[in-house]
């Protein structure tokens, strides 16, 4: 199988043509997703290579592609839904907090709701307002879901390729910042990556460096800056944001006694309030120093000539993690 | 009836159960007559008994279905068994026309997951009710449109009351039926009550079936209470979609002769006079009296039919209270199809809490 360099977008597209090949019951349903292509090319050629049946343009309602992909979930089809930001996400959120995530419970397993929903996320593309939001921890409260949010073109195609595999609801974040940075060589070869599970991005002994989704690109910086100065940071990737592999991350807090968390969403309730207080219920003897958070503050995106101050920068995560590591 | 869109307006039968013109040639038809009356009078005994077990605390709150059991036998009595229903929540009729069991209804509004899991197959593919108002309208496009893609010749039916109508997925459900064309049945069940709101104050319009016209399909109301008026519109509409022409809404015209639920107190919004004057149309009283004078019924089956619907009710509450108690994993065995290992944890703190209760049912004992 031939190897290009793909970007993260190029592998949503690569991982939604495979997942349509493989399996006819896939369908795809947003607005703009056919002729289009989508508005970022996320689904480029699919309508010409799966037709008009499987890849289907909806009227400009959110709350009602939310509805059709339950009722046609219950019938068997996998519907991939595409919500064009996640600023508009919240129309579609009776159906998934009321209907997708508990469909199944609600009639005994007798209906399932294979579906996956899709929506770019994320500040730091100058867009305009209400197109900025990192609000995965809405979702992740919600029983019965799943949430991912991808961090590398690698990770987009394996995990969206298991996300539509899974037999429950899968809300499928992709930071918008990182849809063109960074392309990677990437094996269009059908490979599916593990859900409910973090990835182990650098291996450390001082400190262990948490996060997901765009602020990755920074705490790899972050990462390098510290080596350079011989820190040894430990950078996970949660990806899976629920249900949350806490045995990979206690067990690196564990090793480190050191811990910062960064994320792009609002500090307060966001899912790094979540992993801290599980990591203290299970590990509080071994830290050397407080559990860090490095987040947005709780503000809306502003427009986009100060959202770099809302984003955490590379020196935010250095400084955060300078104090642990000088905690007395 | 206020119809200035002048859209249809069916009735077969008047409150006293005369022809109003010739019997249809369907409906010289003493066996389907007799079934559909045998299932009214099933359902309203069942809804009885159903009320009365929540008054002696034996199940929780229930939506009564006192004076809409036309509607819902008609529309269950004609759906095909590889039909999906999409149901509301005050659907006892057309659930039991269906297949879905007395005991299953009694285990769910009596507080027990075992009444969702629906034994019988003629169901396995139909909705649970539906709580969350309207959001069922929206579903039963979703099936609909698997329906049309995979060029199967199946109806989607969905049922909502009055008040949904007035909710935005109700008319981004109709907005994208027409759209697409799609295999569905709209039965609003206008029953003139959502909880205390009069349907005059839920929309301006003088039709809820106008708002299909909107939505480029056919709206068209029919008389609620004449199960052979609702029959014969419901047949036209189903053979429409099952034939690839499009979607149908029916506005049944009803009245809710209960409160909303047995949490509900009818008598303090709406006036004992207009109450009575609902059930001079009831719909069971009308097709005996049709049937009484075409010499089809008389006193003796009325007898022989109500015990033999009490003792189907009575073993149907046999089963519920004999049902014994539900495991603690009946909690969380279908949250997820399998329950992750990264929330074993939590599986774990549950078996415990059931084990601090000594097995009990969750209240603390």
């Amino acid at each position: 199988m031939a190897s290009d360099k793909v970007s993260l977008l190029e592998a949503v597209n690569l991982a939604l043509h495979r997942a349509m090949y493989e399996d006819d019951n896939v369908v795809l349903l947003g607005e703009d997703i056919g002729v289009n292509g989508g508005v970022f090319r996320a689904t480029a050629g699919l309508r010409e290579a799966f037709g008009i049946k499987r890849v289907i343009d909806t009227p400009l309602a959110e709350t009602m592609i939310a509805g059709l992909a339950v009722g046609m979930a219950a019938q068997g089809l996998k519907p991939v839904m595409e919500i064009q930001f996640m600023g508009f996400i919240y129309a579609a959120m009776e159906h998934l907090v009321s209907h997708a995530s508990r469909l199944r419970n609600r009639t005994r397993g007798r209906l399932g709701c294979a579906m996956v929903l899709r929506s770019p996320m994320g500040a730091g593309i100058r867009a305009p307002e209400h197109h900025s939001e990192s609000t995965e921890a809405l979702f992740a409260h919600i029983p019965g879901l799943r949430v991912v949010i991808p961090s590398s073109p690698a990770r987009a195609y394996g995990l969206l390729l298991a996300a539509i595999d899974d037999p429950d609801p899968v809300i499928f974040l992709e930071p918008t910042r990182l849809y063109r940075m960074n392309p990677q060589e990437l094996h269009d070869d059908g490979k599916r990556l593990p859900l409910d599970c973090c990835f182990t991005l650098r291996e450390g002994s001082d400190l262990t460096l948490i996060s997901w989704g765009a602020s990755i690109h920074e705490c790899l910086q972050a990462t390098a800056q510290l080596a350079e100065r011989g820190v040894s940071v430990e950078l996970i990737d949660v990806a899976s944001i629920k249900p949350l592999d806490l045995d990979t991350l206690e067990a690196s807090v564990r090793k480190t006694g050191r811990c910062v968390i960064v994320h792009e969403a609002p500090k307060s309730c966001g899912v790094g309030a979540e992993i801290a207080a599980s990591l203290y219920e299970r590990v509080l003897l071994d830290l050397q120093a407080p559990i860090q958070r490095v987040t947005a503050p709780d503000i809306p995106p502003p427009l986009y000539r100060l959202e770099g101050l809302y984003i955490p920068g590379v020196e935010d995560i250095v400084a955060a993690c300078d104090a642990v590591l000088n905690y007395a | 009836m206020p119809d200035s869109l002048k859209l249809p307006y069916s009735r077969i039968l008047d409150p006293q159960g005369r022809l109003l013109d010739g019997l249809p040639a369907w409906a010289d038809d003493p066996a389907l007559l007799a079934r559909l009356y045998r299932q009214m009078v099933l359902t309203r005994l069942f809804d009885q008994k159903a009320v009365a077990l929540q008054r002696t605390g034996r199940i929780g709150t229930y939506a009564p279905t006192l004076g809409q059991e036309a509607i819902g036998v008609a529309v269950g009595a004609l759906m095909q068994a590889e039909d999906v229903l999409v149901p509301y929540y005050r659907d006892t009729a057309v659930q039991l026309m269906r297949g879905v069991r007395m005991e299953e209804i009694l285990l769910y509004w009596g507080g027990d997951e075992r009444g969702s899991a629906f034994a019988d197959p003629a169901v396995a593919q139909d909705f649970p009710l539906c709580v969350p108002i309207a959001t069922q309208a929206l579903h039963a496009c979703g099936v609909a449109s698997a329906f049309k893609i995979r060029g199967e010749h199946r109806v989607a039916v969905t049922t909502c009351g009055d008040g949904a109508t007035s909710k935005g997925d109700f008319l981004e459900a109709l907005n994208v039926a027409g759209a697409w064309q799609l295999p569905v049945v709209f039965v609003v069940n206008n029953n003139q009550w959502a909880i205390s709101v009069p349907r005059r104050l839920q929309c301006g319009a003088p039709t809820l079936a106008q708002k299909a016209l909107g939505a480029g399909f056919p709206g068209e109301q029919v008389d609620g209470n004449d199960v052979l008026a609702v029959y014969a519109r419901m047949q036209l509409a189903l053979e429409r979609a099952r034939h690839g022409k499009g979607p149908v809404l029916l506005e049944c015209l009803s009245y809710r002769l209960g409160d909303h639920t047995t949490a509900d107190d009818a008598t303090r919004y709406r006036s004992a006079e207009e109450v009575k004057q609902a059930w001079q149309e009831e719909p069971i009283k009308r097709l005996q009296a049709f049937m009484v004078a075409q010499g089809l019924w008389n006193e003796g089956r009325e007898q022989a039919l109500i015990a033999e619907c009490q003792a189907l009710v009575q073993q149907a509450v046999e089963a519920f209270e004999g049902a014994g108690q539900q495991p603690p994993e009946a909690a969380l065995a279908y949250v997820y199809a399998q329950w992750p290992a990264a929330l074993a944890e939590q599986r774990e703190m549950l078996l415990e809490r059931a084990a601090r209760r000594q097995g009990g049912d969750g209240h603390g004992q």
